[in-house]
């Protein structure tokens, strides 16, 4: 792989078979199981992008600077949680805690490269979507598929609603 | 987050998911994925490239907008502008994916985890 000359491309990674490899070199035996599934449901747009809501859905660990709520979640972050921020957070006061990036190629220091929500707001300010949601969503990894489905994902489905949200942007980081 | 999408489209809010990993996330299967071949980190373009941003955002845009069925893939056709030497190197025992700090950080969550559960927290 490595010989190849540097401008050729390459075909995309697949993380499922590389992850299955480098976790069995550093000696965990059971390989994650990874969601799978045949079948997708499926719900048409009901109404024009100009005239939807819409909000960012983040597994990015997104944060506020200097915002105590999340000095101190630990806890929280080890069993997994729904949390709110505010979308009139200027990207800039953004930043990602999580770990879990490709830290040789990219930084996390631009909050828009994983969390668009300046460019989100710039597309509700030429009219091409409604209006952006009051909140965007975090959602921390629970380590349990079963977890984000039967607790997690309701509550995201609840705040969603809450906030009459016609489309979501979901974005793993 | 594949399986959030699903619980959202499946109870009348439609999705489309932004991300890098193509492969888990088809094999998650959701509604509409603008898959972006990017290192993971950066999903909806690279950092301080407002115009690649854009570029992205409306792409995803265009997606939900023109996709009839479920699973339906739109590769976002863009290339990382220092080429494309990360894919050689991502899980690689040169550049391992959690580093020191990163790996411990990493299981201490993990610790963290068990001893809630442990404790009947979870």
């Amino acid at each position: 792989m490595s010989d190849r000359p540097a401008d050729a491309l390459r075909p995309y990674v697949r993380y499922i078979d590389k992850t299955r490899s480098y976790y069995l070199s550093q000696g965990y035996a059971k390989p994650y199981a990874w969601a799978h599934n045949e079948d997708a449901p499926f719900t048409p747009l009901t109404k024009p992008l100009s005239a939807s809501t819409l909000t960012i859905i983040s597994t990015s660990e997104i944060a506020i600077k200097d915002d105590p709520r999340f000095a101190d979640d630990a806890e929280t972050k080890a069993v997994g949680h729904v949390y709110a921020v505010p979308s009139d957070t200027p990207a800039s006061r953004l930043y990602s805690r999580t770990q879990s990036y490709d830290r040789y190629a990219t930084t996390l220091d631009d909050a828009n490269a994983y969390f668009p929500l300046d460019r989100l707001h710039e597309a509700a300010a030429r009219g091409r979507i409604g209006r952006v949601a009051s909140q965007c969503l975090g959602v921390y990894n629970a380590y349990s598929q079963r977890k984000t489905c039967e607790r997690d994902a309701p509550v995201v489905l609840g705040q969603c609603r809450a906030m009459g949200v016609d489309v979501a942007l979901l974005v793993p980081v | 987050m594949s399986l959030v999408a699903r619980h959202l489209e499946a109870n009348g809010i439609p999705t489309v998911v932004i991300a890098t990993a193509r492969d888990i996330v088809e094999s998650a299967a959701v509604p509409r994925l603008l898959f972006v071949d990017f290192p993971l980190g950066a999903p909806c373009g690279e950092p301080w490239n407002t115009e690649q941003q854009r570029d992205v955002l409306e792409q995803a845009f265009h997606l939900l907008e023109t996709a009839t069925t479920p699973r339906t893939t739109v590769d976002a056709g863009l290339v990382w502008s220092k080429g494309e030497r990360w894919k050689d190197l991502v899980f690689t025992e040169e550049q391992p994916f959690l580093p020191g700090e990163a790996g411990e950080a990493w299981l201490k969550k993990k610790e963290a985890y068990r001893q809630l559960k442990a404790g009947g927290k979870l």
